[in-house]
């Protein structure tokens, strides 16, 4: 460490979708990477202890050779404009404005342009617009909550400062003494890390999140239920009544939903089940129902995407206009499907968590990515783009996953280019490319194409 | 002797910290090979800590590190591991028409893997 130092407070970690920010960060300006960071969770450690200037590192490549950036730019643009079924996927760690100008790019060449949201809380997203949502803030649910449940997912592992800063521990307006006012309920097959915050743990049997709150509907409108309940799904009627009734007589109640539900069969039934539950004590006491969303800003591109075409991710431009199709025009069924013939991955490593014939046929197309490090994806990647990092290089805005706009506060300077400088690069030439190919193609006359965004 | 089990991938505090570090780096993958499994279970398939399985079902199957979790935290029947390149081996690509595969919840078999 050097005595050159600087302290930025109330930074922003942007790991998770908690976007906690109070970060206190201690910089060491020489060696240029952060030394400490307080008040961060372990993940967010580790975020900015491991975020560090690779200064050999090339800021672009054409087929694993170093180019300069522009020339990474032109190659990246002419591969975009020459595919017919171009994709554009990854979007959750980086910042709106790098969003916005990923979205213009799929736009002008008639791409398809998904987010990581579609292998996340996608099925979450088709429950919204089935079902609807009753939502809240996290400073709602910290203030206000006095029942809180978890259902499907282990926030001590994947979002540790949860508990601590929005939702079991920390003392509100209506709820002083913090946890003692609240009663936490856990539903998980498993017991993980987050088990001991829980006074009700509950284990369905697998693949049975669905049947588990269905019943509890069914008892919260008063319904009765067969003898078999707990033979069926592993839960003891006592049980289900008990939650029932404590959710009806709660002053405000809140259910936190994860991977557990969207992931396993039934997937978008699922989340909808919940929302239904929720709306469905509204008439007995205020109740919520909240998404516990991954990555950094992956709230932040379900936003940015839904703000410009309508629909928050499975779009796809091809006939000039926005059309949304889970199930088509989700990166995971373009790709398995061998629909795609080009894609640009931005802040995203689908060749490491896809499934394997989407990985396949990802592997056979042109790609261009944009990421901070090397990953799985940008090792086969046809142009390669080194990017700094969001939130500790480069500002912005980021969306908290209660849809709350944060904006970023970096800590160093890096000697790479941002998302945004690269995309907005790319948009420029793309847009020249799709001008001539348009006069090329014989048409004359005026023709109105919005100057780049 | 191979037993079927339903396979949970998911986020672990180790998993979130090693990508940090790198995911073409030792310890990422270290970390998303390794599989828990029930105690009594592992008895049964004469499994100690830090032996091999394989892992096998219709769309592949991957070769992981297995090590023991109490029987009252990990069911019977069901094993857990960070996901990762691993278990996008065992992922099927059909996402039922809403862009999901199925991720959890996978049906495989599990096998040990003498040495």
């Amino acid at each position: 460490m050097t005595e050159n130092t600087k302290i930025i407070e109330n930074a922003t970690c942007t790991f998770c979708g908690c976007v906690c920010d109070d970060m206190i960060l201690t910089v060491d300006l020489d060696e240029k990477k952060i030394i400490k960071s307080k008040n961060a969770c372990v993940l967010g450690r580790a975020w900015f202890a491991e975020h560090t200037i690779e200064e050999d590192a090339p800021a672009a490549m054409i087929d694993g050779k170093e180019v300069s950036i522009e020339e990474a730019i032109e190659e990246a643009a002419q591969t975009l404009t020459k595919a017919k079924f171009p994709i554009t996927y990854g979007l959750s760690d980086t910042t709106c404005e790098a969003q916005r100008q990923a979205v213009a790019i799929t736009d002008r060449i008639k791409g398809n342009i998904d987010t990581t949201t579609s292998v996340c809380h996608g099925p979450s997203g088709l429950a919204f617009q089935g079902v609807g949502e009753s939502t809240s803030t996290l400073g709602e649910v910290k203030n206000r909550a006095d029942l809180v449940i978890y259902w499907g997912g282990n926030p001590a592992e994947s979002h540790p400062r949860h508990f601590g800063r929005y939702a079991v521990t920390p003392k509100g307006m209506f709820t002083p003494r913090g946890k003692k006012d609240r009663t936490v309920v856990l539903v998980d097959v498993r017991k993980t890390k987050s088990s001991p915050v829980a006074d009700i743990l509950i284990r369905p049997k697998p693949g049975k999140d669905f049947e588990v709150l269905w019943a509890l509907r069914a008892l919260v409108k008063g319904k009765k239920l067969s003898d078999d309940i707990e033979e069926r799904t592993g839960v003891p009627l006592a049980v289900l009544q008990d939650l029932s009734d404590r959710m009806k007589n709660c002053r405000f109640g809140v259910l936190f939903f994860g991977m557990g539900l969207t992931m396993t069969r039934g997937r978008h039934f699922n989340s909808g089940a919940l929302l239904a539950l929720a709306t469905d004590l509204n008439e007995f006491t205020h109740f919520v129902a909240k998404p516990v969303r991954g990555h950094g800003n992956v709230t932040g591109a379900d936003n940015v995407v839904s703000w410009q075409t309508g629909y928050p991710f499975g779009v796809n431009f091809s006939r000039g206009y926005p059309r949304f199709n889970p199930g088509e025009f989700t990166t995971v069924d373009t790709l398995a499907n061998a629909h795609a013939d080009a894609a640009m991955i931005i802040a995203s490593d689908p060749a490491s968590n896809f499934p394997k014939k989407a990985i396949q046929h990802l592997k056979s197309i042109p790609i261009v990515v944009l990421d901070t490090k090397c990953t799985e994806t940008s090792k086969d990647a046809h142009v390669a783009f080194r990017t700094s990092t969001y939130g500790i290089n480069t500002t912005g805005t980021v969306y908290r996953m209660d849809d709350v706009p944060i904006t970023l506060r970096p800590a160093f300077e890096s000697p790479f280019p941002d998302d945004e400088t690269i995309l907005k690069g790319i948009n420029k030439r793309v847009n020249e490319l799709m001008l001539a190919k348009h006069y090329a193609s014989g048409a004359s006359g005026e023709v109105k194409v919005a100057a780049p965004v | 002797m191979s037993v079927k089990m339903i396979l949970i991938p998911g986020r672990s505090s180790k998993q979130g910290t090693s990508l940090n570090v790198g995911k073409l780096k030792d310890e990422y993958k270290e970390v998303t090979s390794t599989l828990e499994m029930n105690t009594d279970e592992m008895a049964k398939m004469g499994l100690v800590d830090g032996d091999k399985v394989r892992l096998s079902n219709e769309t592949g199957e991957t070769t992981v590190t297995c090590i023991g979790k109490k029987p009252e935290d990990l069911p019977d029947g069901m094993v857990f591991i960070p996901y990762g390149p691993p278990s996008s081996e065992l992922m099927a690509s059909d996402t039922a028409g809403c862009g999901m595969p199925l991720s959890k919840h996978m049906e495989v078999d599990i096998e040990k893997i003498s040495t």
